[in-house]
């Protein structure tokens, strides 16, 4: 087991490393097949690791205990600190080696139909690789300076992809948006790293948890008697590492690099940018969650109120979108503030723990039905060669099995049983109200938004329209619609695996129960959304464009994202460029290089007037020679004799 | 024997010394350079027997030194030979002043 965990993220490095040294020799099949195969190999290897560990060796005394894989002292301060690179399982990390690889090898598989006759194909399968490498490697890491260079590797990786289209002025704004975004968010958690490995003394992940909980422990003392502005170090530390976690799972008012990092190649979207790199948010606070929850439960509270406001927030932005991968975008967003308010509702304890599994059980089941989102929304775009809805509809008969698994996936991100999103969402929605009310309002608020815009779209893409094209465009790319098919099994089955079994948050097992009582609201109101988009949609009428009129000024700044982009660039343009960044370049240029430069010309100077000396004449030389000798020699016997 | 004083010989090594050091600065033929090179090694030699002699003329280290001073400057004196008739060859002339392509 231990060896298959070090040879799960390694096997994509490899490909990587394959495919980037050897591409200008080997074919464009070749070099796909080196990834796909690399990626099954780690499939394989990750769940023949979840078996052994969930099943067999990880259990004891009843409850899930780390594992430690693998360890190895990377670079030694002193003899009590240094950073380790190593290998953990524990529910969470074999959970998310599931995760990563079955939905890599499922982009892997489709980008050979998708990405057919793509002038850098191979680029394109070594920058999946390096990307799935650095995300295994993030789920892995037992150090929490390990996790920031993988943490850093996935920002660079989807800075790769989604600026994949270079030529394109669209795709790298959105590339260098994406960066510097998460980029700033990363100042934070790396301050929030120092701060909480200053505080206890010690990078490493399982003892900073059990440090800065331990009932009476001194490092837990010592963070939380200095205080700034009223909350303590340790609450600062937490909050700190939480804005870089905000900052990868695009929270607000931090999410504005997601919908725009859609300029990249679908599949790298269903894979990146819904199922795994933005998840590693809400994984880090999972990590870290023994801190949060006994140590830091003001930062908790922020956390689901941030969660819940995202989940809220983007998805009536996402009713309003044309473009169908923003919708999904905006979708990615809302399904994440979802998980983030689940785990700040949870507590530490066998009764608070729900919100916590339930968080990773809908990590889980979101990553099956959206990437089956967007790789459908990639075989529709591929089919019509548009991303915009408008173009589209009465694409059933064209596009049949893409229209079930479709709809499929839709159902399940509404959370209609028996599908995957019910169980998971019932689970937060469950732990939401018996934490708070209000949160558990606007969740189901927001599920019923998230019903209303998925089928907003379904219809828009599928029907409203009648069927003109009969002409099945689906024939001959198998290996996009294999991985839609596979996906769709998962989006249906997903919600049966008893997920509070095997995940929580200390290792022992936790009753997910589904009351039938507590369904029915959740529910009715998931009905009432798709209800909604059917009278709208379903038929292409005039009765969205009224409502919108209608609405006048609102409809226009939930369309305009509420302008939070303009607000963005506002600050940026008229208050730090010309404030902040022009003075800085200024110094920069008048003292910092003013000054290198003044030593530059005086050095320059004084070469000049002394270079005569050197006159090429032997004589002369020997005339300075002479005198230097005897300066010495007078020297010697006069001051030292 | 009466010997002659060890400042005699001192003052006779200065004189050549110099006559040495005063040639290579003034001459600028290159031969006549390198024979001012050998008067000054001369001057050195002749100290070092003298000293060998007067202060300690139970051992043989100056002698030694002197022998190999000679040694080193005739081998000297082929690369200087060799290299004023590259020069030579290359500027047509043993003036040294000629050759000053080597300036800043």
């Amino acid at each position: 087991m231990d060896i298959a965990a070090i040879l799960i993220p390694l096997l994509p490095l490899l490909s990587f490393v394959i495919i980037g040294l050897t591409s200008k020799h080997i074919g464009h099949k070749l070099s796909g097949a080196i990834a796909t195969a690399a990626i099954l190999t780690s499939l394989a290897l990750s769940l023949v690791v979840a078996k052994e560990y969930f099943f067999d060796l990880g259990r004891v005394n009843g409850a899930y205990a780390p594992h430690i894989a693998f360890n190895f002292r990377w670079l030694t301060f002193n003899s009590s600190l240094g950073i380790d690179l190593g290998a953990i399982l524990d529910p969470i990390s074999v959970m998310m080696l599931v995760v990563v690889t079955s939905i890599s090898s499922m982009v892997h598989i489709y980008s050979f139909g998708y990405m057919h006759g793509e002038e850098r194909f191979k680029n394109y399968y070594s920058y999946l690789s390096l990307f799935t490498f650095s995300m295994l490697g993030l789920v892995l890491s037992i150090n929490i300076f390990q996790m920031y260079i993988f943490w850093e590797l996935v920002g660079v990786s989807s800075f790769l992809l989604i600026g994949f289209y270079f030529t394109k002025q669209s795709a790298i704004a959105a590339a260098k948006k994406a960066f510097i975004v998460t980029r700033f968010a990363d100042l934070g958690f790396l301050i929030g790293i120092l701060v909480l490995g200053f505080g206890a003394e010690s990078f490493d992940i399982a003892s900073i948890n059990e440090r800065l909980t331990a009932a009476g422990s001194i490092q837990m003392l010592g963070m939380k008697s200095v205080t700034f502005l009223g909350l303590s170090s340790l609450t600062w530390g937490a909050l700190l590492v939480f804005m870089g976690a905000a900052g990868k799972s695009a929270m607000f008012p931090l999410h504005i690099w997601l919908p725009d990092a859609m300029e990249g190649p679908t599949p790298v979207s269903a894979l990146i940018h819904a199922a795994t790199m933005v998840v590693a948010g809400v994984y880090l606070v999972a990590r870290l969650f023994p801190i949060y929850s006994i140590s830091a439960p003001e930062a908790l509270h922020f956390i689901a109120y941030v969660g819940v406001f995202t989940a809220v927030f983007a998805a009536i932005i996402a009713t309003t979108q044309n473009d169908i991968k923003r919708v999904l975008a905006f979708s990615t967003l809302s399904q994440i503030g979802y998980m983030m308010f689940a785990i700040g509702v949870a507590g530490w304890g066998p009764e608070q723990s729900e919100g916590f599994t339930g968080s990773m059980f809908h990590l889980f089941t979101h990553a099956f039905f959206k990437a089956l989102l967007f790789l459908g929304a990639g075989v529709v775009i591929h089919a019509i060669h548009s991303n915009d809805m408008t173009d589209m509809g009465g694409l059933r008969k064209m596009l049949p099995i893409t229209n079930a698994m479709f709809l499929i996936a839709c159902l399940a991100i509404a959370g209609i049983p028996p599908f995957a999103g019910f169980f998971s969402k019932e689970a937060i929605l469950n732990a939401a109200y018996h934490s708070d009310k209000l949160i558990f309002g606007l969740g189901v608020f927001a599920s019923g938004l998230t019903a209303f815009y998925m089928f907003r779209l379904y219809f828009n893409i599928f029907w409203s329209r009648p069927a003109t094209d009969h002409h099945n465009h689906e024939k001959g790319s198998a290996a996009m619609i294999v991985p839609l098919v596979i996906l769709g099994v998962g989006s249906v089955f997903a919600g049966f695996i008893p997920f509070g079994e095997f995940v929580s948050a200390d290792g022992k097992p936790v009753e997910l129960v589904v009351h039938l009582g507590f369904s029915i609201l959740p529910v009715c109101v998931a009905a009432a959304g798709i209800l909604v988009a059917y009278v709208l949609y379903f038929k292409k009428n005039d009765r969205p464009d009224k409502i919108a009129a209608s609405l006048g000024g609102l409809y226009k700044a939930v369309s305009n994202k509420f302008y939070i982009d303009e607000v963005y660039l506002f600050v940026t343009k008229k208050v730090i460029f010309p404030f902040i960044g022009r003075p800085a370049a200024w110094f920069d240029r008048n003292v910092v290089d003013g000054a290198i430069q003044q030593s530059g010309l005086v050095t320059e100077k004084l070469s000049g007037s002394i270079k005569q000396l050197q006159s090429g004449k032997l004589q002369s030389y020997t005339m300075y020679f002479l005198g230097g000798a005897i300066l010495l020699a007078a020297l010697l016997i006069f001051k030292f004799l | 024997m009466e010997m002659i004083p060890l400042a005699h010989i001192l003052v006779l090594s200065t004189m050549l010394f110099f006559i040495g050091v005063f040639g290579f600065f003034t001459r600028r033929n290159m031969i006549t350079m390198l024979m001012s090179i050998e008067l000054i090694l001369n001057s050195v030699n002749i100290n070092f027997i003298a000293f060998n002699k007067y202060l300690y003329p139970d051992q043989l280290e100056g002698v030694f030194f002197t022998l190999f001073v000679i040694a080193i400057a005739a081998a000297e004196v082929t690369v200087a030979i060799a290299i004023i008739i590259n020069l030579y060859r290359k500027f047509s002339t043993v003036d040294m002043d000629e050759a000053d392509t080597l300036k800043h």
